[in-house]
Parts: structure tokens; sequence; C-alpha cells
């Protein structure tokens, strides 16, 4: 369509295949064969995600040279996000939608959309390329069609913006970063015999097996090549594939350690768990498809045709869902390729408004299952049976990002009752998972439960009508949790696989890179920075945003102050519980003589992955929302976003504009500093120089300890609620099976058997009965009739003669006389 | 020549007959079965000449005589040689003695 699109499109494409190719390599390349210490299929799979992100950053390049930067050129004027009269919204609205294109480049850009108002009433120019009408300059379009039925076409799109180079960026980066460090974390599975500890054969030995190094690295680039095809989608039905191909993979490596009992399970429910979810997904796609037509995100032409998309059919140019009474008015194409909002003599295609509603919550119910939100979050914990190169790349930076990802994607179809059930959704997550991070001693699931926590930020940011502030926290959340989640792998790696935080202990002297990688990771999560300055590490500046747009709604609507104070509360205790991970893990003295002294540092290709990341996670987000990053993603930003929503739709609710945002965003970010440092001080002063016992406390409220040990009792829930009926159910259908159905085939069988036994008897006596009595009587008629067959002529003459008499008489005795 | 009617004929002709199957039926020897099967069939032939001469079927009683004459000729031939061979196999002609298709 247009020529950027396109060149974009073939870079990003080849970024995205080429895992596709690594996988196909590393699969039917015969690595499984001979030779068990080969490294081949890691480097091979290093190169083809290394070449993507390379590509994935010249696409970046080509994209941000096209545009003359200016994503990041509103960076100057981004302080103030306040569009003269946005106060007043309904006087904008139609300005907005009358001065959409931008004269200069053919292409909107929110730098554009923000700028000053009487810049934007000067510009009058159209371009004839410039018929998209998005917030931001988006290209979509079609790079195969797979089928086509009626007016249903399957085809691979792809739908680029900021969003999808930047996910591409930092999807590829992180990846790369991460299989270079599965080098070394997996290199004991280089051996002809790997011995499983953890898995044991029915005799009580440990399993030996084959190391499976190469398959690791086949999963890992199937997995890259399923998360890039979510990103770069075009179509909410290619979504759905590739979240199902995301799925398996996800599958395929917490199941890596096959052969132990709990890694199965744990993949069994994160396959499980998921599926619920889809379900809805499933709904949401039959409502969409049914009503809109089409699965496409942007517009395409068809035949010449402008086939307007998603989202500028439920949101026309100016952002707004037009209803009519219970329906919504979808807008359809109209002429000279311009929108045209159905109204007077025009066929219009209309939408009931609460199924708009269940396509939303169906949508988000996928988003749910796939982000670990409440109430499917509990499979990301026993996730964490995989190795901790996939708990790092699958289980926090990327894979659980790509619910929130869609949620964000699908924000256009979202209405005000579905975002307010994102946010609390995403609120009540954030709370549960970071109270139950508190307790947890495992290294790698308090990291588990603090990825929960930090997704329901997300959610809640999207939720709260804070846009970018949620994609900007996916961002900055993906560099630093990666970055811990590999330092976690370090110290389980340099602790020959001891993962319990009670048998650690000054783990920072001896190996000093890990500790203190970590360290800058742990100050980013929790958001700490110098009071006064805007000097942070990027977790500061995303949750600062998420903070910002939380107190902003609650103003706005007064009755919704849990979704404010919930997250500031939250804050706290993520700070709380990461610096008691680091506090228990790094310092103090050695709680366990053994795994101490046996404890090294990582070799260097494990720890140069955390220097590269601990970088970005210190500053990826710099500038903060001035700063290039969240610039980027508003640039991206859906149309009606900026100005906020009036109070509307059944829930009453109205979102924030950015003017209304920014002017609470120093209080916000002053609050939420209190609450981080509030965390800070109290692990400080319970792990590092104890004041309090925390053994006291943990006895004291043994009750609350408990109970979040228990993880709020939710396994135990749903084992009560839906596994265990699930068994009773199963094993009633079971005793149907054994003593109902099997018995009538028993019965019938049996019947059978004695209807042959009858039938045989009928064949054997009367059948065959008949047939020799035939055979007989023949036979003896025969052997009877011998005795005239007595080979002398005379007597035949004589019979014959004999036989005419006898015919000549019987002639005259009964010839009836003439 | 009237006065010789059909059924004197006819009555000639059946002595022929009876005499012929009778001599079939007793005679052992081969050559006096086969002398009765020629009585029998003259004594037939006479019956179409006697048929055709006192009746207005014209000539085909004396067509078919002709016909019987000279099969009856041909079979003598076919059973002289059969006679002939049944005395190669039984040094005698004797038809009770040839009882090898008895059933």
């Amino acid at each position: 369509m247009d020529t950027l699109g396109s060149e974009l499109s073939q870079y990003l494409l080849w970024a995205w295949l080429l895992p596709l190719i690594g996988f196909a390599v590393e699969v039917l390349g015969g690595f499984w064969g001979k030779d068990r210490q080969d490294r081949r299929a890691a480097y091979l799979a290093i190169a083809c995600i290394g070449a993507a992100f390379l590509l994935s950053s010249f696409t970046f390049y080509r994209w941000g040279t096209e545009t003359h930067w200016q994503a990041f050129a509103a960076s100057d004027d981004s302080g103030h996000h306040s569009v003269a009269s946005l106060a007043d919204d309904g006087p904008e609205k139609p300005a907005h939608a009358e001065h959409e294109h931008d004269a200069d480049h053919g292409e909107h850009s929110k730098a554009d959309d923000h700028g000053d108002a009487h810049t934007h009433g000067d510009t009058s120019g159209h371009h004839a390329d410039d018929t998209h009408h998005g917030p931001a300059p988006s290209y979509s379009g079609t790079f195969y069609t797979l089928a086509t039925f009626g007016a249903l076409n399957l085809s691979i799109d792809y739908y680029i913006d900021s969003l999808t180079i930047l996910m591409f960026c930092m999807v590829t980066l992180i990846a790369t970063c991460i299989h270079i460090f599965a080098v070394g974390y997996m290199s004991d599975e280089l051996t002809d015999e790997y011995v499983d500890h953890n898995a044991h054969t029915s005799d009580g030995h440990h399993v030996h097996r084959p190391g499976r190094f190469h398959r690791f690295f086949s999963f890992l680039s199937l997995f890259c090549f399923s998360m890039l095809g979510i990103v770069l989608a075009g179509n909410i039905f290619q979504v759905f594939v590739f979240w199902e191909l995301v799925g398996i993979s996800s599958f395929l490596l917490i199941g890596f350690y096959t052969e132990r009992k709990s890694a199965n399970v744990a993949a069994n429910k994160a396959f499980i768990v998921n599926r619920v979810g889809d379900f809805g997904f499933i709904i949401g796609l039959m409502i969409l498809w049914t009503y809109c037509g089409t699965f496409s995100f942007g517009d395409t032409e068809v035949d010449g045709h402008e086939q307007p998309g998603l989202f500028s059919m439920i949101r026309g140019a100016d952002g707004e869902i037009a209803t009519s009474g219970e329906d919504v008015l979808l807008k359809t194409s109209g002429h000279d390729g311009h929108w045209v909002a159905p109204k007077g003599g025009q066929p219009t295609r209309t939408l009931p408004y609460f199924l708009l509603v269940v396509a939303g919550l169906g949508v988000f119910g996928g988003c749910i299952g796939k982000s670990a939100q409440f109430p499917l979050q509990t499979w990301l914990p026993d996730a964490m049976e995989g190795p901790t190169p996939v708990s790092a790349l699958v289980h926090s930076a990327t894979m659980v990002a790509a619910g929130v990802y869609l949620a964000a994607r699908f924000y256009p179809v979202f209405t005000t009752e579905v975002l307010l059930t994102i946010a609390y959704i995403g609120c009540i997550t954030a709370f549960i998972a970071a109270t139950i991070a508190v307790v947890a001693t495992d290294i790698k699931r308090v990291l588990a439960y603090s990825t929960m926590s930090q997704l329901g930020y997300m959610m809640l940011a999207i939720g709260l009508g804070g846009w970018a502030a949620g994609l900007f926290h996916l961002i900055t959340h993906a560099f630093f949790k990666s970055l811990m989640f590999l330092c976690s792998g370090s110290v389980i790696h340099g602790c020959h696989h001891e993962q319990e935080m009670p048998k650690m202990g000054g783990l920072r002297h001896k190996m000093p890179i890990t500790a203190y990688t970590m360290l800058i990771g742990v100050i980013a999560i929790s958001g700490l920075a110098i009071p006064g300055t805007s000097i942070a590490f990027s977790g500061f500046h995303s949750k600062d945003a998420i903070v910002a747009t939380a107190l902003a709604y609650t103003k706005l609507n007064p009755v919704h102050f849990l979704l404010f104070l919930t997250p500031l509360v939250t804050a706290g205790i993520t700070a709380f519980y990461m610096f008691r991970l680091w506090f228990y893990t790094f310092t103090g003295k050695p709680r366990d003589q053994h795994v101490y002294d046996h404890c090294h540092e990582s070799p260097a290709v494990m720890f140069a992955p955390l220097l590269i990341l601990s970088v970005f996670a210190a500053g990826c987000a710099l500038g903060g929302e001035g700063g290039p990053l969240y610039q980027m993603i508003g640039n991206s930003e859906p149309l009606g976003v900026a100005s906020g929503v009036e109070h509307s739709g059944v829930a009453n609710i109205a979102l924030p504009s950015h003017h209304a945002i920014h002017e609470v965003h120093s209080t916000a970010g002053i609050v939420a500093l209190l609450a981080a440092g509030l965390g800070t001080i109290t692990a400080f002063l319970l792990y590092c120089r104890p004041v309090v016992d925390p053994e006291t406390i943990k006895r004291q409220f043994s009750g609350v300890h408990g109970f979040l040990v228990e993880k709020w009792q939710f396994d135990n829930l749903y084992d009560a609620a839906f596994v265990r009926p699930a068994h009773i159910v199963g094993r009633w259908c079971a005793g149907f099976d054994r003593n109902v159905l099997d018995c009538v085939l028993h019965s019938a069988a049996k019947t059978a058997v004695w209807i042959g036994t009858v039938d045989k008897k009928f064949d054997e006596q009367i059948v065959d009965g008949l047939v020799n009595v035939v055979g007989n009587v023949t036979r003896s008629i025969g052997m009877s009739l011998t005795v005239f067959q007595t080979g002398k002529i005379r007597q035949y003459v004589m019979f014959i003669a004999v036989s005419v008499v006898a015919l000549f008489a019987l002639l005259f005795a009964f010839m009836p006389k003439a | 020549m009237d006065a010789i009617g059909l059924n004197y004929v006819l009555a000639i002709g059946a002595v022929l007959f009876v005499c012929g199957v009778i001599c079939m039926t007793t005679k052992r020897n081969g050559i006096g079965v086969l002398m009765g099967v020629e009585l029998v069939l003259n004594g037939a032939n006479l019956n179409f000449v006697a048929f055709a001469r006192y009746s207005t079927m014209g000539l085909d009683g004396h067509v078919i005589s002709l016909f019987v004459i000279v099969l009856a000729a041909a079979e003598a031939a076919v059973a002289l040689a059969i006679a002939l061979n049944f005395y190669n196999n039984h040094l005698t002609i004797d038809v009770d003695r040839g009882d090898e298709l008895r059933g």
C-alpha cells in the first residue's frame, strides 16, 4: 500500500521467520543422533534470534528516519500532554476529527495530535495515500492469503506501528540475551548420561537419560517464532493461532524435564488453565466475526475498495463508539475512501452493545489466561518447573506479556465496562500476587509472583485508560524481570540447583556480578528514585505513570478509590519482597555452609547477558514520560485515549485525559516513592539489620502466614471446586462405563454367542440334514434303478417292446373316444 | 388289385414287425439280432409304402421308405463292424456276454 509499510513488513517478516527456520533445522538437522556434546544447535538458535534482533533494530532505524523521528519530536512538549483546550473535551473532538491529517508526511502521528491547536488548524492538505485513520501511522497488509471462504478471509497479515517495532526489538533483544545465557545454564545437558536428581525411577534410582541440549534450543526458537507472530499479526485470528503456538511452546518448555512428575503436572496445568481463557477468546472471535465480518485490525484494500478493519469499524475517526439505542453503529466504507458514519439512508451495520461488551470480556479472558491474571493465575508459579532461562523468557519477559500486549492492541474494542473489569482484575492480581510473594521462599517463585503482580499493574493501567503507561511498564518490566530471572538462574546454577532462599545468604561475596546486577533489577522493580530529581531506574518511571493514572482516575470516579489505594500499597509490598529476596540471598551470613562453600560465580557466557540487560533495566526508560521510550509507545496510542472519556456506559465511568493525569503526576510520584521507600526500609530492618526477627512475626501471624503460603488457598479452592469434582465426575463416568456400558456390551456379546450356538445347531441339523436327505434319497433312488441297468441288450429291447405295448395300452385306455 | 386293401398290407407289416421284435429279444447271436432289426425296419417300411399307396399323401411314404432302406444299409455296415469288434474282444458274438455296461 505504501512503500515504507511494505519495506518494514519485509524486514519484520524475516525477523519473524528466522527463528522458525532455526527451529526447523534444529529439529530436522539430526542433532539428536550422535554427538550430545554438540553445541551447534545453540549457536544456530542464537544466530537466528540475533539476526532477528539486528533486523528489528534496522527496522526501527528505517522507521525512524522515514518518519523523521517524529515520534520523539514530541518529547519537547510532552511535559504538557495538554492540548490547549483539552480540559473541555466536547468542542475539542470535532477539531481532532477534522484535522486528522498530517500535511507534511502523509501520516498521522501522535505528535501532531498533541501539537499546538493552531498549527493543526492550518494544515489542510490531504494526501492521496492518507486514508488511514489511525492515531499513528500504522501499516497493515497481507503477506499471504491462506484461504477465502465466502466473506471469511483467512490470511497472514501484518500490522505495524511503533508499538510493533518496539515489541520486536524488545523481544528479540531479551531473547538473544537469554539464548546466550542458556548456553551456559544448560551446559550440563551436554552429555550422553544426564542424571536428573529430581526424577526417580520406580525402583528409587535417579533417572539417567541422554542430554537434551539441542531440544531446549529448538523449543526456544519455536517460542520466539510464535511470540513474534503475535506481535506482528494483523488480524485477531492470526493472533489466536500464534497464541496457541505460544501455549504449546510454553507447554513443551515447562515440561522440559519430562521425567519429573511435578514438571508434567505443571505443564498440563499451564496448558489447561490457558484453555479456559481461550474459550472466552473464541467466543469473542465469533461475536466479532459475526457482526463485523472481518478479523483484520487495520484497514485493508479488497478489490480496490477500502475495507475497514475492526478498529475503525468500532471506533470511527474520532475514536468514539457510535451508538444508536442498544446498538453500536459500525463504520463502513464510504465514498472516496473516506469513512462515513452510517447515517441517513445508507445501509448500516450494527452490533448490539452488550455483545460488544461480551466480545471484549471474551478476548480479555484469553489475556487473563495468558497473563496469569486473577482468577486464572495459578499456573504461573507452577510453571517455574521449567529451566530458569524458560522462566525468564517465557514466563516473565515475553509470553505472559502477550496477554497485556493483546489487551492493549484490542483497546479500541473494549468498552468502558470491559475496561473497568480489566482494571479490577489487574488490581486484584497485583495485590494477591504481591502478598504471596512476601512469604515465598523459593527464589524463582518470588519472582514468579512478582511477575504476576506486575502484570496486574499493566492490566490495571490499561483498564484505567493509561494505555501508554501500561505498555511502558510492559517494556521496562520485561527488561528488569528477565534480568532478575537470569540472575536467579545464575544463583541456582552457582549453587548447584539449590532454589530455597533459606539455604542461601551472603552470596554476594561469592558471586558479585550476579549480586549487583540483581540489585539493579531489584531497585528498578521497586521503583526507587532519588527524591526531588528524576534520576531513577526504569521501574520508577513506569510505575509512577501507572500510579498517576490511577490517582487521576480515582479523582474522576471516587467510588473506585480502591483502584488507587491497592496499587499504592502493592508498590510498597513489591519493594519489600524484592529487597527481602535480595537481602535474603546475597547478604548476611551463609545459612547453609555446604551450599555457600560450593557456590561459584557463573562463567562469562552467563554474566555477559546480565550486564547487557542491567544496562537496559536501568536506563531504558531514560527521561521518564518525556523520554524516547514513552514517546514511542505513545505514538501508537489509540484514538481518544489522550482526551479521556466522560462518564459513560452502564458503569458510568470516566477515563482521565492525559492532561488530568499530568496534573496529579507529581503527587502520585511522591506517594509511590514513599510507599516504595517504606517497603525497602522495612525489608532492610527485617532482613539485613534485623531489628525484629522475621521468625517471630511469622509465628505471631501464623494464620496469615499459612494463608499466604497456601497462595490464598486458590489451588485448594480450585482443587475442591474443579479438579476434585472433575475427578468425581470422571470416576462416575468410569463406573458408569464399567458397570452399565460394559455390562450392556458384555450381555450383547453373550447374546450374540448364544445366538451363534443356536444357529450352528440349526445349520448342522436342519439345513445340513435337509441337504443330506435330498442327497441320500437321490442316491438310493439311483442305486435302486441300477437293477434295470443289466447291460443285456436283449433285455433292453424287451423293456422297450413291453413299454411300447404298455404305452399303447394306456393310450387306448385313456384316450378320449373320438 | 382293389381286392387287396390297406388293412391286409398293414397286417403283414405288423406281423413282420412283431417277428422282428421277437427275433431281437430271443436271438443271442448278434447277427440274428441285426436280422431282427432289419425285419422291424422293413415292417415299418411296408407301413409307409402302404399309407402312401392308399392315401392322398403322394410320394412322401415312398421317399421315407427309400431313406429307411439307405439308413438300414448304413446301420448294417456299422453294426457288422461292431459285431466284428465284439468278436475280437469276446471271441463270440453272443450278445448276452457283453454286459460290461451293467449298472
